[in-house]
């Protein structure tokens, strides 16, 4: 287990240094996506309005508290922004990571065969932050560049973050078709059945 | 009695500090339960894991922000005194209280319309708040829990109706198979609810009320009480540690709730609380004064 300090945007070079199981400490530009994002880009065809080549797309949908006075131009700040479960962008990912060129996935749990794939494809990582830790990953965040595509709602908008030292971010993907969290799955499934097996006997109420 | 509205407001304004409150610091019974299996989680990545956790916990309470971001769809399960005096200002207030908490904690706009699909921007929709209503006998007290039942820890949810054949086995496997393929994703350690009764809404409901029982209380049904402690055992042989990267252990706690059968039916349901489980309970009496004793010695 190695620990990286990226900065983006992020070299294919880079992301194929890393494996299942590293941490990845992450500067510079990250930006929210989440379900409503990955079914405009994928499914509706739209270009992502906000460049993300080289670089992090954040599975997450934060609370924003608008801190520009009446008449100036809008900013923003993070209140609380933690990972939202990657699993439901599983379905568009490959194509997301396709569309965009982003390197690197930032979420919460696994993500399944076909993201595993894409990121073969396109030489791109997910990568897992500690979920409900979302003041940790706020106070990462040091600045707020802008927000794209607010006509979706707070959660699903995409807010481009600027980041320092973004993290932990363990990688579950890597570019070379490993899964961290499918081989826990695997290992979880014949546990799980040792354990129902040790429950025999004990649920016979109605004997 | 005509409407009272400075009862509403008084009441709104103790529910909305409340709600603040409770978006940014978990119920003493799950930072203890918290504190307990981080001193057991000691190898590969469970220890960082509990570290970012609770410099979290910390953090949010220190700089006064929801600890999540996902700070959940609002559900109220409110057990009203049918003596409590303001029984017609409770619905509003409690409505307005989550407006006001919406602003000042800020909460996440989480109320989307069905059918017309647009975030309403106020956590305010059809039917949410959710609310519901239990009439306590001879009481004239507003016992209310507000629990902010987040997207991640919502999805494992389920609920089916098995056939008697099935047997409690039936509802074993139900619930182990969900806790270890949707489980993973739900930031585990997760306390488990399950409800078991003779039709799918009725357990389900109950699956959600054993998830504002204490960490650690048991049904006062002995055989209920350890099915719950051999459930926890079982699901914590499997070891999903935290955030599902493996470790010694998975669940908080296993909490069952039960109602009577019909007899060609069991049906089960299953909610989950993430390890972040703010779940919130207040006591309040005519005069206002209240009793937060899910968070003890905190003033609002």
């Amino acid at each position: 287990m190695s620990t990286f300090y990226f900065t983006t945007p992020v070299s294919d070079e880079d992301i194929r240094k890393v494996h299942i199981g590293d941490v990845i400490y992450l500067t510079g530009d990250i930006t929210t996506g989440r379900d409503d994002v990955h079914i405009r880009v994928v499914n509706g065809g739209k270009d992502s309005p906000v460049d993300l080549k080289g670089k992090a797309i954040f599975h997450a949908g934060p609370i924003m508290k608008k801190i520009s006075a009446e008449g100036e131009p809008d900013k923003y700040k993070v209140i609380s922004v933690g990972p939202t479960t990657s699993m439901r962008m599983e379905k568009a990912e490959a194509e997301f990571l396709k569309a965009t060129g982003t390197k690197i996935i930032i979420g919460k749990g696994g993500m399944g065969p076909k993201t595993t794939q894409g990121c073969v494809d396109n030489c791109a990582i997910h990568t897992i932050f500690p979920g409900g830790c979302a003041v940790v990953a706020a106070e990462e965040c040091v600045d707020v560049e802008g927000v794209e595509w607010l006509d979706l709602g707070m959660p699903e908008a995409m807010w481009k973050l600027k980041a320092e030292n973004f993290g932990p971010l363990i990688v579950s993907i890597d570019s070379y078709g490993n899964n961290l969290i499918e081989n826990n799955k695997v290992e979880f499934q014949s546990k799980k059945e040792a354990a129902l097996e040790g429950l025999k006997g004990k649920l016979d109420f109605m004997h | 009695m005509s409407y009272d509205k400075a009862a509403e407001e008084r009441l709104s304004e103790l529910v909305s500090a409340f709600i603040c409150h409770a978006s940014g610091h978990l119920p003493d019974d799950v930072r203890k339960r918290l504190s307990e299996m981080a001193e057991v989680e000691n190898e590969g990545f469970a220890p960082e894991i509990y570290n970012v956790m609770k410099k979290n916990m910390e953090m949010a309470d220190k700089l006064g922000r929801p600890s999540c971001q996902d700070t959940g769809i609002p559900q109220f399960f409110a057990r009203v005194g049918t003596k409590f005096p303001f029984l017609d200002e409770i619905e509003p207030a409690l409505i307005d209280a989550v407006k006001k908490a919406t602003e000042r904690a800020p909460l996440r706009h989480n109320a989307v319309e069905v059918f017309d699909e647009y975030n309403t921007g106020n956590n305010i929709g059809h039917k949410v708040p959710w609310i519901d209503w239990e009439l306590v006998q001879d009481s004239d007290q507003l016992e209310l829990y507000f629990y902010m039942a987040g997207g991640g820890c919502s999805l494992p949810g389920m609920a089916k109706v098995l056939m008697p054949l099935e047997g409690y086995e039936g509802i074993a496997k139900a619930v182990f198979d969900q806790m270890t393929t949707y489980g993973v994703n739900a930031c585990p350690p997760c306390l488990v609810g399950i409800g078991i009764a003779g039709s799918a809404e009725v357990a389900a409901k109950l699956s959600k009320k054993a998830l504002l029982r204490p960490v650690g209380s048991h049904n006062e049904n002995p055989k209920a009480a350890q099915m719950e402690k051999d459930f926890e055992e079982g699901l914590n042989s499997i070891g999903l540690g935290p955030g599902g990267f493996g470790g010694k252990l998975s669940v908080m706690g296993v909490n069952i709730e039960q109602a009577a059968r019909h007899p060609a039916t069991l049906a089960m349901g299953l909610s989950t609380a993430c390890w972040a489980h703010r779940r919130a309970g207040i006591r309040i009496s005519p005069d206002f004064t209240y009793d937060f004793f899910t968070h003890k010695g905190v003033t609002l």
